[in-house]
């Protein structure tokens, strides 16, 4: 245990002064942790009360999950809207990031706060600001309008996202490919956008995130034959804790750790 | 490599301010077919604006280019045909090096077997052939500056515009790549605008040079004319080493010190022009040195031992430390010895601040 | 004698044509959001001032004021909030150091303990709190195995619960500022007060703690104004006990269609939020002047 007493800092504290601070991190993390992945042992569990650790195991929730037509078609809702997000936001948010990167005039600063507002805008305040639109608009509980709404609180995060890989991006590629005979648009798809595809695929990985997890607009927007995975979630736990519900947090946690571990993937840049 | 016909370039009053600044002061420069053209100046002097402007990315506030006879004032980059190397080389890092010199020939929808043929053409120009397959991380500031070379000259551009891009490598290799670059030019022959800040770099490769400083030519010359015969103070004291003194010029005579100068012609107004004084140029005397020798009184105060050359320092009667660099293997006074600082009369050049 | 200027006013449309469609590129993504947003917004704004029998009015406002039952949910809102934020001051701080004395490997492994609670859903998150914290619970079951207590505690559905849930999803949003300008800390900074003689206690609070403050009011400010308009925690592990703006934001829509109310609630709630960003701005510019004097 010699390197207890060894000095690990600058100012020569000792691992063992500081094993108070080890103990007090790691339970902070465990804090931090546990409670988000307790659901998925809990899922197996037989009981209506959720034990952990489960005294029976079981697939019971979610064989009701999977069999119920309600949970199947908000999942498909989810999903529908989460791809058709990524769809609208990303392309929009990146071809904003671009012009608004190079643009030298005042006004770009201007629209970029402008497109960065839907994050500080209380969102309860986005979500029924919609509702009442949508309601004189005819677009409540359809998919347009959930996924418009949706691709707006995504827009801000691909927005920073790939303002950021722009700005450490050296300028003087596109330069070059547009003296090699490359109008604007050529340049940036065949020069600018491979480079920064780390960028916006992370982008893209916000966006479907943004929409799939997204509980308070949906809940206001959504509904009848469109409604979200979350929205039913919500109400359902608002009422009484249903343990389907315990089976349906897997699944997202899966959902979400499988594209977090694809867009690390397909995003660094590997060379070829 | 045969090449087309190169273009002269005709540049008319253009001008370029940034907010309050300056960057390009109605610009008017005649470059010739073929020649190889150095844009010479300090940092802010406007050379870099001037080729940026050459090449459609900086938008002058007024006045025309033209290539050939064709006025490419408002055309966009992309479509003016012109060649062109980064200091930063700027190759595309997600490209091979065949890929990197292919591009400008996949955007001219040239096929695959005649482009193949072209690289692999370009690159041996370049001394990097079968280089084709490698990665842009695996070469040296050298070969990159090469790749960069070849992908600018592979669709055989009739301008080719260099923005300092040996100022990245090291004194060697710089000097290399100087001689490199001249012969590939003899080679190619087209017109060729070079930037750079080193005096050195001009003189070697170019077959004229124009001094920019504050946005204006200084001087357009040979790089001979440049060196021998500067017009101004500013190309003066940018090339070479020099020192100035004050002269004064009255009823067509001029005289330093209160003594007549010899003047290769009759000086031209009456004011007070700078006499030019080059180390390599001054001598010292040791006897009355002809009819066409400028005499200054002088004293020595240091003595430079350079390995190629002598530095003497000298301190003239009227109070200037100039100096004077000696190639002679002749015995040389020792320090604090009074001396005849001799300056031939053809070598004796008069400059204002402005030039003609 | 007007000196020739060839090609000048060509090039200026040019340069103002290139000029306008690079602002161009962003109106697509402009235009999504002022219809999806800044329109129903500015319309919330608009139907605020109007009275429930459709005049133009103050009235929502007043009610805001008078009735004492707003002022309750005001209160609760910054009370959670204010307790959320120094909750997690005191448990983010300690760990976001302990992350950036680690090399640079374990930190991005240990990392994973903080961005993963961020990856994951909120919902899912608050449900894991309802289940651990209910009476049948694991927390309680175990506290009582253990001894620590008899009777099955009431840890959700009060005000209690929520903080806990609050703390465990805002806790990341703390930590992650705070570590990136520990992490930018120049560790030179240190040595140098340890070279003048500073203990370490001395060399953390008075070179390294003021050099972390960057971070950590980013971090605090992040919290805090997250906090104000949540919404989905304390609707489920408050138990309707807990009620905060937006909370009852909702309420008045989804139950008594109340716009008049909710919208004046949403705009003080807004009103709110930019000030104290306002507030935050110049504060942390006023803070680098001072800085700057201490630092060097």
């Amino acid at each position: 245990m010699s390197w207890l007493t060894r000095p690990c800092t600058e100012t020569q504290i000792t691992h063992g002064a500081r094993l108070w601070l080890y103990a007090l991190a790691i339970l902070i993390m465990v804090f931090l942790v546990v409670p988000t992945l307790i659901v998925i042992p809990m899922s197996f569990s037989d009981s209506q009360y959720l034990e952990f650790p489960p005294r029976h195991w079981s697939m019971r929730w979610y064989e009701a999950y999977f069999n119920s037509v309600a949970w199947m078609q908000a999942t498909a809702t989810s999903f529908k809207c989460a791809f058709a997000t990524v769809l609208v936001a990303t392309p929009l948010g990146t071809l904003a990031a671009y012009g608004l990167s190079l643009s030298r005039m005042r006004l770009a600063r201007l629209a970029f706060v402008m497109l960065i507002t839907p994050l500080i805008v209380p969102i309860i305040l986005i979500g029924i600001g919609v509702f009442y639109a949508y309601v004189k608009l005819k677009l409540i509980n359809t998919l347009l309008g959930i996924v418009l709404a949706h691709s707006m609180l995504a827009l801000p995060l691909v927005l920073m996202v790939v303002a950021s890989a722009l700005k450490s991006y050296d300028a003087s590629q596109e330069m070059v490919a547009r003296s090699l005979g490359a109008s604007r648009f050529r340049a940036f798809i065949s020069v600018t956008l491979p480079q920064i595809r780390f960028a916006v695929i992370t982008g893209a990985a916000l966006a479907f995130l943004t929409s799939f997890d997204e509980v308070i607009v949906a809940m206001f927007v959504s509904g009848g034959d469109n409604s979200t995975l979350t929205r039913n979630m919500f109400n359902a736990l608002r009422d009484q804790i249903d343990p389907t519900i315990a089976a349906i947090s897997t699944i997202m946690i899966l959902v979400t750790s499988t594209l977090l571990a694809l867009s690390q993937l397909f995003g660094k840049s590997r060379p070829g | 490599m045969t090449h087309g016909e190169s273009l002269p370039i005709t540049i008319r009053q253009v001008t370029k301010a940034y907010d309050r600044l300056l960057a390009l002061d109605r610009i008017d420069l005649d470059i010739r077919s073929g020649e190889f053209l150095t844009l010479l100046g300090p940092s802010g002097s406007g050379k870099s604006t001037l080729l940026m402007v050459l090449a459609g990315f900086v938008r002058p506030d007024c006045g025309s280019i033209s290539f050939g006879k064709k006025d490419v004032t408002r055309i966009p980059p992309n479509k003016r045909g012109v060649g062109m190397v980064f200091q930063n080389y700027a190759l595309f890092p997600h490209m091979s090096v065949a890929a990197n010199v292919a591009f400008p020939l996949r955007l001219r929808s040239i096929g695959k077997a005649e482009a193949r043929r072209r690289v692999e053409r370009a690159l041996e120009l370049v001394r990097l052939g079968g280089y084709g397959s490698r990665r842009i991380d695996q070469l040296s500031g050298g070969q990159r500056q090469r790749v960069a070379l070849a992908r600018a000259i592979v669709f055989e551009p009739h301008i080719l515009l260099m923005d300092e891009p040996l100022s990245a490598l090291d004194k060697q290799l710089r000097e290399y790549m100087q001689i490199e670059l001249r012969e590939l030019h003899m080679k190619l022959g087209m017109t060729t605008v070079y930037v750079t800040h080193d005096q050195r770099e001009a003189l070697t490769m170019s077959d004229r040079i124009a001094v920019i400083n504050h946005g204006r030519v200084m001087q357009l010359d040979t790089p001979r004319e440049i060196y021998e015969r500067p017009t101004n103070k500013f190309v003066a004291s940018f090339i070479g080493e020099s020192t100035f003194v004050t002269v004064e010029v009255s009823g067509g005579r001029a005289f330093f010190a209160g003594m007549p100068l010899r003047t290769p012609a009759p000086p031209r107004a009456d004011g007070k022009p700078l006499l030019l004084l080059r180390p390599e140029r001054l001598r010292l005397l040791d006897g009355a040195g002809g009819p066409d020798m400028n005499r200054l009184a002088g004293r020595i105060v240091d003595i430079v031992y350079q390995g190629d050359s002598i530095l003497l320092h000298v301190v003239l009667a009227e109070g200037t430390r100039v100096a004077i660099r000696s190639t002679s293997r002749a015995e040389v006074p020792a320090a604090g010895s009074e001396v005849t600082v001799g300056l031939s009369r053809e070598d004796t050049l008069l400059l204002s601040e402005e030039g003609r | 004698m007007r000196r020739e200027r060839p090609n000048e006013r060509g090039l200026r449309r040019d340069a103002v044509r290139e000029r306008f469609t690079l602002l161009g590129l962003a109106s697509p993504a402009l235009l999504l959001v002022c219809v999806t947003m800044a329109v129903p917004v500015a319309w919330l704004f608009w139907l605020s001032f109007f009275s429930d029998t459709g005049s133009l009015s103050l009235e929502n406002y007043r009610r805001l004021i008078e009735q004492p039952s707003y002022a309750r949910i005001f209160a609760t809102t910054f009370e959670i909030s204010l307790m959320t934020t120094a909750i997690c001051i005191m448990l983010g701080y300690p760990l976001a150091y302990f992350l950036s004395q680690l090399p640079r490997r374990a930190a991005n492994l240990c990392m994973i303990a903080v961005l993963l609670p961020l990856w994951t859903s909120l919902l899912v998150r608050t449900y894991a709190w309802l289940v651990l914290l209910q009476r049948g619970g694991l927390i309680n079951k175990w506290g009582m195995a253990l001894g620590l207590w008899e009777k099955p505690l009431a840890l959700v559905y009060n005000f209690n619960g929520t903080l806990v849930g609050m703390v465990h999803i805002m806790l990341p949003f703390l930590v992650l500022p705070v570590y990136g300008t520990m992490r930018s800390i120049d560790r030179d900074y240190l040595r140098a007060a340890a070279n003048l003689g500073a203990s370490a206690t001395r060399a953390f609070w008075q070179v390294f703690f003021p050099l972390s403050l960057p971070g950590l009011s980013a971090g605090a400010l992040i919290v805090f104004i997250l906090c104000l308009g949540f919404y989905v925690t304390p609707a489920v592990l408050g138990g309707g006990k807990v009620i905060m703006v937006s909370n009852s934001i909702a309420t008045n829509i989804e139950l008594f269609f109340n716009w008049g109310a909710s919208s004046a609630l949403g705009v003080v709630l807004l009103v709110l939020t930019l000030l104290i960003l306002y507030g935050a701005s110049r504060i942390v510019r006023f803070e680098r002047i001072f800085g700057g004097g201490h630092g060097s």
